[in-house]
């Protein structure tokens, strides 16, 4: 494949709405592969939704650098689809005028596929297209929002939590239609989501941001494979602690893999959720030093 | 054509599943040799897992000599594995369960013994390992 090894580079990325503001992004830096499927997770207030419209664009940064698909954005506006959380779209069209709008804004790159934005729009359960925006509900509108997407048949995908507002079926079928995305063009996906169990499956790659902090970022396996489970009692000297609860007379805690494992402790293998949920519960604490192999 | 079936909960890893599930349906005969696999597009379009899941379990499905991929065409089992047609042994088995029962065996009991015995006989395979 060609164009830039990476689809979203951060670089000290800051971003604070007013000067006299806190910051919502304080000095970011995380890389994203082309072609990852990246999960994007955070507490409320994490700064997910503003990374992501800066990174599409709509936001300029206050500090640091940001490059997607190697320009500042807007700069790559074309390769790139973004679906915002509020889905803003014109009340009084139909579903079809809107799918017809697209293809009209989207008619100077040459790549607009009428056919998958109606794939998603009307097929399993679908929308009527004679149906006007303003009379469709929340996950409805998600759907044309989605469809505008797939039909801009970007190299890279921006969505903010895109699957809240869609009932189990519908989540179940545009994830697999996303999936499908990436398996036949390669996609870059990056999406917010609070739903760990279906980052579980669909991610590949991980940045999860804390009080407008980078807490953890990388490949899926390679954030499992780096962290482990430890139970037992006895002290947890010179072991990186991301977490340690209390369980019966000794603890429970989920440590950064690192030379050796403290004697008489059982290691297991966490799952990616296990390892997310810790980071996030301990966000607002101090960040736990990153290797710098990680 | 041939569909997986992915439990998200069962802790087994996704991939892992996937070359379960293509060994079993070559046991029960419903692959045999020259079929071909779902192509990674429609396991993740029906899955909604990542491409790279499937990748990886087809990877590990070719490098066992069990299938083979074709530039351009998809995926094709290449070789098919014994089917499961073992009277005596399972007459044995049976036998064995009978006893443990009789003898005040709960269920887990028996399964804890037989996985013991088993993993005495048939060590810890790769496809065991997390991943």
């Amino acid at each position: 494949m060609s164009g830039p090894e990476w689809a979203v580079e951060a670089s000290g990325l800051v971003m604070r709405y007013g000067r006299r503001r806190a910051r919502v992004l304080d000095d970011c830096t995380f890389a994203v592969p082309a072609g990852r499927v990246c999960g994007l997770v955070g507490p409320n207030g994490a700064g997910k939704s503003t990374l992501l419209a800066l990174a599409a664009g709509l936001l300029r940064p206050s500090g640091g650098e940001l490059k997607v698909l190697g320009a500042v954005p807007p700069g790559a506006r074309a390769d790139v689809a973004y679906v915002a959380q509020s889905k803003p779209l014109p009340a009084q069209l139909t579903v079809a005028s809107v799918l017809r709008l697209g293809a009209e804004l989207n008619r100077s790159s040459g790549r607009w596929s009428a056919s998958a934005a109606e794939t998603i729009a009307y097929e399993q359960g679908g929308l009527d297209p004679k149906a006007r925006i303003r009379s469709l509900s929340g996950g409805q509108r998600t759907r044309v929002a989605l469809a505008l997407a797939f039909g801009k048949r970007a190299r890279l995908m921006l969505l903010d939590e895109p699957m809240a507002d869609l009932d189990p079926v519908a989540r179940q079928e545009l994830m697999g239609a996303l999936m499908a995305e990436a398996a036949e063009h390669g996609t870059t996906i990056v999406m917010s989501s609070h739903v760990l169990p279906e980052l579980e499956g669909t991610c590949d790659h991980l940045v999860l941001l804390g009080g407008g902090r980078v807490r953890l970022a990388g490949a899926v396996d390679e954030l499992v494979s780096s962290h482990v489970l430890l139970t037992g009692t006895g002290p947890l000297d010179g072991q990186r602690v991301v977490e340690h609860r209390p369980a019966g007379r000794g603890a429970t805690a989920l440590v950064r893999r690192g030379e050796a494992l403290p004697p008489g402790w059982d290691a297991v293998e966490p799952s990616l959720e296990e390892i997310v949920l810790a980071h996030l519960r301990t966000a607002s604490g101090p960040a736990v030093p990153e290797e710098a192999a990680v | 054509m041939f569909a997986y079936r992915i439990d998200r909960r069962s802790g087994v890893a996704t991939y892992v599943q996937i070359v379960q599930q293509t060994k079993q349906a070559l046991r029960l005969g419903l692959l045999d040799v020259g079929d071909q696999l779902p192509t990674a597009r429609e396991v993740v379009a029906a899955t909604a897992i990542n491409p790279n899941t499937v990748l990886k379990a087809y990877r590990e499905l070719e490098r066992e000599g069990l299938v083979e991929a074709r530039r351009g065409m998809g995926t094709f089992v290449r070789r098919t594995l014994g089917r499961a047609d073992h009277d005596g042994l399972r007459a044995d088995l049976a036998a064995w369960a009978k006893r443990a029962r009789a003898e005040g065996l709960e269920r887990e009991d028996a399964l804890a013994l037989a996985a013991a015995v088993l993993e005495e006989h048939f060590p810890q395979g790769r496809e065991g390992e997390a991943g």
